[in-house]
């Protein structure tokens, strides 16, 4: 009795602890700013978009949009490509020089970039790779390596080597092996990795915030923290700025909930 | 040349010499290939990655304001640290407090709500996929919504206590020396207990029926259940989730920072923000580099621990 009513107690209470700001969030974005601060739970007196409008209006958050898209996109396709080029060989190499390569990736795991970031500011400053896209998308490829190779090297590993001898008699090259067999086969995995880069991509702070002063190429968390002191305690605003910020994942993480919540566990835990 | 794959060597015995001869030259142009499909990534990684990790060590011995040549100083940063530095001092502490806290509640809360939403049931799998969701926002979200929760005039926390007549309790959440750590804790826990609560579900689910079963029979309580079969049982998944956790809590950079940049008078200061505040915003980057040989020997070492006393105990 105590263990059943303790249980529903505890489950609605961190259940009311996540929706109610949800909920409180994105109404806010329908609401002005008094409406939002007075009766943050009530439906909009009157649904208004003017919030979107203003914001969209401006310009600034379809540039930071359009940042975010680029840089994510970028990052995780080429980091896919890389690392799984890269963890292929690894795990198919012959020579007892993998084992190292991989530990070389694994240091990587061990030391948060948190950690870096002097060293990193003043590599990027000294290549002229600050404040551009291209130097963020390199930073987050070079940092989400040792992750990427990780798990995709345990796969790898474990493709049977009958599948590729078969085609090796058949003369196929090791290039070929690669695309004809070993990607097809890891799509569960590759699929794993790419949600979570997605999400790590999408929501980084910590590169852009050293690297990118310029505003017309902010990502949108860094343009968050803009919003936070231009629109002071305006919450209306800065709620529909997290809306518009949040909606690719939330809408990709309620299409695909499941490959989201493993996906985004097996880097966790592995990382 | 050795060859560490076995698979590959399967069958040598029944080959004619030439063949073995044959399948060894492959290897080695196959190895080439391999070795060319690695370096794109090894390149980018070490120049990128690994470098400017080394270098940052470097520059922990310098005195260095970001713009002149560093100045080589030995290890004064560090007996500086060590001899003479309240705000490090201070930071260290909160940094403990707070991952303390962020610790023992986010594990504790994790397993507890794991126990509960173990059977596959409709309503469990609801309820998990609710409590995963923060773990998919960005952290500047996050902490733009509970600064609107945590607003001490007309945020929703105040509002609530006030209307239920705990005028009292309406504190600064933001504002205070004492509270506020606390509070960014919470949002921590808030923030990641959900996924640390999935990995406990797929470590609980692996403990065989059966002993819940004999348990049972022996007419174990709940209590006795869990002390004896579930904790002993998950303790290779809790020493999965205190690393994450541990990790986690000490790369709490984004929250603070939104929240309160560190403030007040240092008060939410944690090594990473630390760092990022001495180097960026004081420019001094070479003790900033110092404290971040700090933050890693933290970190590992913590972990290392958690594994020893994990291992030992049982």
């Amino acid at each position: 009795m105590f263990y059943k009513v303790s249980r529903i107690l505890s489950l609605s209470l961190f259940a009311l602890l996540i929706l109610v700001p949800v909920m409180v969030v994105v109404l806010g974005t329908f609401k002005g700013d008094l409406e939002l601060m007075t009766k943050p739970l009530a439906l909009p007196e009157q649904w208004t978009l003017n919030n979107y409008r203003t914001l969209i209006e401006g310009g600034q958050i379809t540039t930071n949009f359009r940042n975010s898209v680029v840089v994510t996109l970028a990052s995780v396709l080429l980091t896919l490509f890389l690392a799984s080029l890269a963890s292929f060989g690894i795990a198919r190499m012959f020579n007892k020089s993998a084992g190292v390569l991989l530990t070389l990736f694994l240091l990587g795991l061990t030391i948060p970039a948190a950690t870096s970031i002097i060293g990193i500011y003043d590599l990027f400053d000294s290549l002229g790779l600050r404040n551009t896209l291209h130097g963020l998308v390199i930073i987050n490829i070079a940092s989400t390596l040792p992750i990427s190779v990780f798990i995709l090297t345990a796969f790898f590993k474990q493709i049977p080597l009958e599948l590729y001898e078969s085609a090796s008699i058949d003369g196929a090259s090791p290039w070929r092996l690669y695309r004809s067999i070993a990607l097809p086969l890891s799509r569960p995995s590759m699929g794993a990795v790419a949600i979570f880069l997605f999400v790590i991509n999408w929501n980084d702070l910590l590169f852009p915030l050293l690297l990118i002063t310029q505003s017309d190429l902010k990502t949108l968390p860094l343009a968050l923290l803009d919003f936070r002191g231009e629109y002071a305690i305006n919450f209306s605003m800065i709620f529909t700025a997290v809306m518009i910020a949040s909606l690719p994942m939330v809408v990709m993480y309620l299409a695909m909930q499941r490959s989201f919540i493993s996906g985004l566990t097996a880097g966790a835990v592995k990382g | 040349m050795t060859h560490v794959d076995t698979g590959a060597r399967k069958g040598t015995g029944t080959r004619s010499p030439k063949s073995v001869q044959s399948s060894t030259r492959l290897k080695r142009i196959h190895d080439r290939s391999f070795a060319l499909m690695i370096l794109p990534a090894l390149l980018i990684y070490a120049i990128f990655y690994l470098y400017p990790t080394l270098s940052n060590l470097r520059y922990a011995f310098t005195e260095w304001d970001g713009l002149l040549e560093p100045r080589f100083i030995g290890l004064e940063n560090f007996t500086r640290t060590v001899t003479n530095d309240d705000i490090f001092r201070k930071v260290l502490g909160n940094n403990i407090e707070f991952s303390f806290l962020v610790i023992v509640f986010q594990t504790a809360f994790s397993l507890l709500f794991a126990i509960f939403l173990l059977k596959n049931t409709r309503t469990s799998i609801a309820l998990r996929t609710l409590y995963f969701f923060p773990t998919i926002l960005s952290s500047v979200s996050v902490a733009l919504v509970w600064m609107f929760i945590y607003e001490p005039n007309l945020g929703a926390l105040n509002t609530l206590l006030r209307n239920f007549g705990f005028d009292s309790l309406a504190l600064s959440w933001l504002g205070s020396e004492t509270i506020t750590l606390r509070a960014i804790a919470f949002t921590q826990v808030w923030f990641h207990t959900g996924q640390m609560m999935v990995v406990y579900i797929a470590g609980l689910q692996q403990i065989p029926q059966e002993l819940y079963e004999a348990a049972e029979m022996d007419g174990a309580s709940r209590w006795q259940q869990f002390k004896s079969v579930t904790w002993p049982m998950a303790l290779p998944t809790t020493a999965v989730v205190l690393a994450y956790t541990t990790i986690q809590s000490f790369r709490a950079f984004d929250l603070i920072y939104t929240m309160t940049g560190g403030g007040p008078n240092n008060s939410t200061n944690i090594l990473v923000t630390l760092i990022y505040q001495s180097a960026f915003g004081e420019y001094r980057f070479g003790y900033a580099a110092s404290l971040s040989v700090y933050l890693v020997v933290f970190i590992l070492l913590l972990t290392w621990l958690q594994r020893r006393i994990l291992r030992t105990k049982y």
